[in-house]
Order: C-alpha cells, then structure tokens, then sequence
C-alpha cells in the first residue's frame, strides 16, 4: 500500500489497491468453482462406486482446466430468433451477483474487503438480483424449453427466497446487528462460552436448516433443479447456450454454492471460530482455516445431497417453500421472540 | 466538480434515460428491464444520500421481488404491441398538455423562493459508523409506531384480499393429498409374492428339450 501511495499518490493508489483486493478473492474463488465441479465429480464418483474424472494429470485433477479450455475454444452460437442483446446480458446477468456478493463477505474478524454496516442486507439484494440471468436467459432463447426453464426457476427463487429471509429475520434477531463480522462475533460468546454450542446452529436449528435447504433451492441445485430438468425440458434455460456463455452459467451456480456455503457457515455454523475451546492452544484458534473447513463440510452437502436424493416434483417444491418452511420460519420467529424476553434467554 | 456529483450526474443520466426507455420501449419485457435499471439508478442516489438502507431495500425489494414477479407476468401475456401503439398520436395532444402542466408545476416547485428549497443546506457528512438502520428502527418503532402499525395493517388486508380474490373453487381441479403420499406405506402399493427360482420341469417339456438339443 505505502510503495503504491508513493508511485501513485494517495487517491489512485486506494482504487489499484481495492483492484488488487477484488482479483486477490475472485481468482481464487475461480479457481474453486473451477475444483468443485472436479470436487463435485469424484465425490459422485465414489458415491456411485466409480472413480470419476482420473485422466488428465495426475489423479484427474487438471480435468477442470481441460473443461474450460474446451469450452473457451467452443463457438457462441447465437439462435437467429433471439433477443440478440438480452441472450448475451443474460450470462453476464447471472454471474455478476454471484461474484459481486463476496464484496462483504468476512473471511477472518480482519479480512474482508468491505467491513459494511448492512453486509447481510447487501448480500440479500444483490443475490436476489441473480434469478434475472436465468430469467431473462429463458426468454431471450426463445425457446419453449428455455422459457418454461426460465418460468419454473423464477417461481422458485422467488419462493425461496422469503423462507431464506425469515430464516436471516431469526439470526438478526439474536445478534442485533447487520453486519457479518458482528453475526460472528456474538455466536462467539453467550452462555455456552463461545464453543461449538453458542454458535446460532443450535439455538436457532429449525432456520439453519431451512436456510440450508433453501440455500440448495435458490442455487437451482439438485434435488430442486427443475430449472435444468434434463428429463422434461432438456436443459432448461440454457439450453440454446453453448461455450463459454454456457459456461459463465455454470461457473454463476458453483459460485453461488460457495456463497451460500459461506454464509450458511458465517451466520450458523460460527465463522472462523474455533469449535474448540481457546485452551487447546493452536486448535482453539480461530482462524480461515476453520471458515474453509466449514464452507468445505456444507458445500460436501449440497454434493451429497445431489447424490442422494431423486428431483421433486414441481408442486411438491412449491409446496415445501411455501407451506412447510415459510410456517416454520415464522413460527420460530415468534418463539425466539418469547425465548429472548424470557429469563432464560441465551443472548443477554 | 467532486467525485460524488460526477457520480450523480452518471447516474441521473442513467435514470433518465432508462425511464425513458420504460415508457417508450417497444417490447413490454424490455420497458419493465429498463424499470429495473432505473430502480438500481435511484438505489444508487439513495447510496449517494447516505441512506444505504433504503437503497439495498429498493433493490431488494422492487427488482429482487416485485420485478421479478412483473416480468414473470408480462412474458407469458401474449401482447399484440401494434394494436396498443395504434391510438398513440390521436391521444398525444391530451397527454403532451398534462405533461406541460406536470412539467411546470414542478419546475415552479423547484424554482419558486415560496418553496423554501435554499433552506436545505447540504447535510454535514456522517461518521463512519452511523447506522441509519437502527436510526430508522429507533424511529419506527418509537415516534411512528402508530402510523407503522396502521400501514401494516393495510397491507395485511391487501394480502388477504388479493389471495381471498383468486381463491376460484373448481369442482373439475384434481388435487393430490399430501399427508395421504406420505402416509402410504409399501403394502398398500406393492405386493411381494415368494416364489421358487426354478420350476421343476414337466415330463413333457423335458421331451422336447432334448428334441431340441439334438435339432
């Protein structure tokens, strides 16, 4: 920073240095899409008892390069009935959120790029604006599969996202606060002591798991990917995109998975906090390593759950959001209301 | 000119323009993305204003929800966008002296001394880690409560009325039970019968068996 204050001066040098902050977390984060869907493969493999990806480089593993430079070097090809400028915003639509949404995402109490005050609002708005890549996607196509692709995934997002709300409604409410640091930071104290028992998982399990399961839902993943539905309507929305504009869809899913990891790991599961206590020495330590073996152990979820269970069908997710979560959430709401008025409120 | 009014003027630029496009964009599903754009724009001058709350809400709100659900709507209607532009010049000199009213009405605002707008002075600068959301909250909540409840209840009503309307008792709808699905146990749909693997074979087939082996 100093050695860039001096080439630079003082304005010039804060812009190139939040540039350097932006790419330090975006190539990596690129690099981890890129070893999900490699992570994704394998885990399947072995879920299914075959190996998986074990061809290029050693153990498979230079198999997501392969895939990206085939898919660079394919041709966009873009359907003469179009909507020419909406069918190429629609890639750019759908990572833009995905990638823009880490701005406040806290890795340690110390790193992040922008400690805001409304970090967990900002992270809802800018998500929500993610269903119009896949939205405008299936219409710009068209195409009937695309469109109906497109229409089942908007009504699901859109469903989703209120139990998703309510579910954030019951973590501000324990923390007070709106800030992803802070969430963190009080699940690290409270009558359990700052151990794996005082982080909101527990107190509040009945929204961390609807928010784990509409995290799943929101990213059109499996078993709520009726959006793609190989089966009905062949690849849903993108199914008229091909190379890398299919491919910046793709990477918008894998890195919306890490950003639902992320936060289910930030407002649930403590953050970078140790789940040990601070006596074990260096294992008590929080630290990132801790924030990645979280976001690993949820993001090993979402592949299990694709594994395990066959897709629903479309009215039973409708009704699952709208009839099961959005009452549990609500519900729960009021119970956490009474709970911290009661004398035996955890979070005084 | 600092940084914040060449900010400003982008963007207003910006809103202008997409507001503009909203009303005379010729495709419906590209004036509500032009709409989109414009609320990102005013969520951007609410950002300017420092009310960053208000800001994420807008965008959160009206393009996360409402918009979505707008487009949703628009892109199954089937609009015949000749036949809406048609009466477009016949009904132009009504609307261009309603806008020229509109139009002077608010330049007077701004421009008249009655209004009072010099007394608005440019706002000293917040610290750093002023929070208009509690503000807001603490507001809500204390001085506006009434007002606040009351506007809550409207909408409650409004929602109640608006799935009251479209709850269309059919007597042809089909619907499926679903405590029933999930109370079915395997018996009720299946039946496992145990059978041999093998069955010994009758006199005659083994005749013909043979037969064949030596066909």
């Amino acid at each position: 920073m100093a050695f860039l204050q001096d080439i630079l001066g003082a304005d010039a040098a804060y812009v190139v240095w939040t540039l350097l902050k932006i790419i330090a977390i975006v190539a990596p984060m690129m690099i981890a899409v890129a070893y999900l869907t490699y992570a994704e493969r394998k885990v399947i493999g072995y879920m299914q008892v075959r190996i998986g990806p074990n061809r290029v480089g050693p153990l498979g593993l230079l198999q997501p390069l392969a895939d990206g430079i085939k898919l660079l070097m394919k041709e966009i090809i873009l359907p003469t009935q179009s909507s020419k400028g909406l069918f190429l915003l629609a890639p750019v639509l759908s990572i833009m959120p995905a990638l823009a949404a880490w701005a406040v995402v806290p890795f340690t109490d110390t790193l992040v790029l922008s400690n805001a005050n409304a970090s967990l609002l900002y992270i809802m708005a800018i998500s929500s604006m993610g269903v119009y890549g896949i939205i405008l996607a299936g219409w710009a196509s068209n195409s009937k599969y695309s469109f109906l692709g497109a229409l089942r995934s908007a009504a699901q997002i859109v469903s989703y996202e209120l139990a998703m709300g309510f579910a954030l409604v019951g973590v501000l409410m324990v923390s007070g606060n709106l800030n992803l640091v802070e969430i963190v930071r009080q699940q690290g104290t409270g009558i359990a002591g700052g151990s794996i028992l005082s982080w909101n998982w527990l107190p509040l399990l009945p929204l961390f798991v609807v928010y784990l399961i509409s995290g799943v839902a929101e990213t059109n993943r499996a078993p709520f990917d009726v959006a793609e539905g190989e089966s009905e309507i062949v690849a849903g929305f993108h199914v008229e995109y091909s190379g890398m504009a299919f491919a910046i869809f793709f990477l918008a899913e894998y890195a919306n998975m890490i950003l639902i990891a992320a936060m289910t790991s930030l407002l649930f599961l403590g953050g970078w906090l140790s789940p040990f206590p601070a006596s074990f020495g260096a294992l008590g330590q929080g630290g990132f390593v801790w924030m990645a073996a979280k976001m690993s152990l949820v993001l090993f979820c979402f592949l299990w759950f694709r594994a395990t269970f066959p897709r629903y069908r479309y009215d039973q997710i409708m009704r699952l959001g709208w009839k099961v979560f959005i009452p549990v959430t609500l519900v729960w709401i009021v119970v956490l209301g009474a709970w911290m008025m009661s004398p035996l409120s955890l979070w005084k | 000119m600092s940084f914040t009014s060449v900010v400003f003027y982008v963007l207003s630029a910006i809103l202008i323009f997409s507001s503009f496009k909203v009303i005379t964009a010729k495709n419906p599903v590209h004036a509500a993305l032009y709409l989109v754009l414009a609320f990102v724009t005013s969520a951007g001058h609410w950002m300017l204003l420092e009310s960053e709350f208000l800001a994420i809400t807008l965008v959160l709100v009206y393009v996360g929800a409402v918009m979505v659900l707008f487009l949703f709507v628009l892109m199954m209607l089937d609009i015949n966008i000749e036949k809406m532009r048609e009466g477009f010049w016949r009904h132009f000199p009504l609307a261009g002296v309603i806008a020229a009213v509109m139009m002077g009405e608010m330049s007077l605002v701004l421009m008249r001394p009655e209004a009072r707008l010099a007394e608005y002075t440019p706002r000293a600068a917040l610290p750093a880690d002023f929070s208009n959301i509690r503000e807001l909250g603490l507001l809500l909540y204390t001085r506006y409560l009434y007002p606040f409840e009351l506007a809550s209840m409207v909408l409650l009503v409004a929602i109640v009325a608006a799935i009251a309307l479209t709850m269309r008792k059919r007597k042809d709808t089909k619907f499926v039970n679903p405590g029933d699905q999930v109370a079915v146990r395997r018996n009720d749909r299946v039946r496992i019968v145990k059978m041999e693997a093998e069955k010994p074979a009758a006199a005659g087939d083994d005749a013909a068996a043979a037969d064949q082996q030596q066909a």
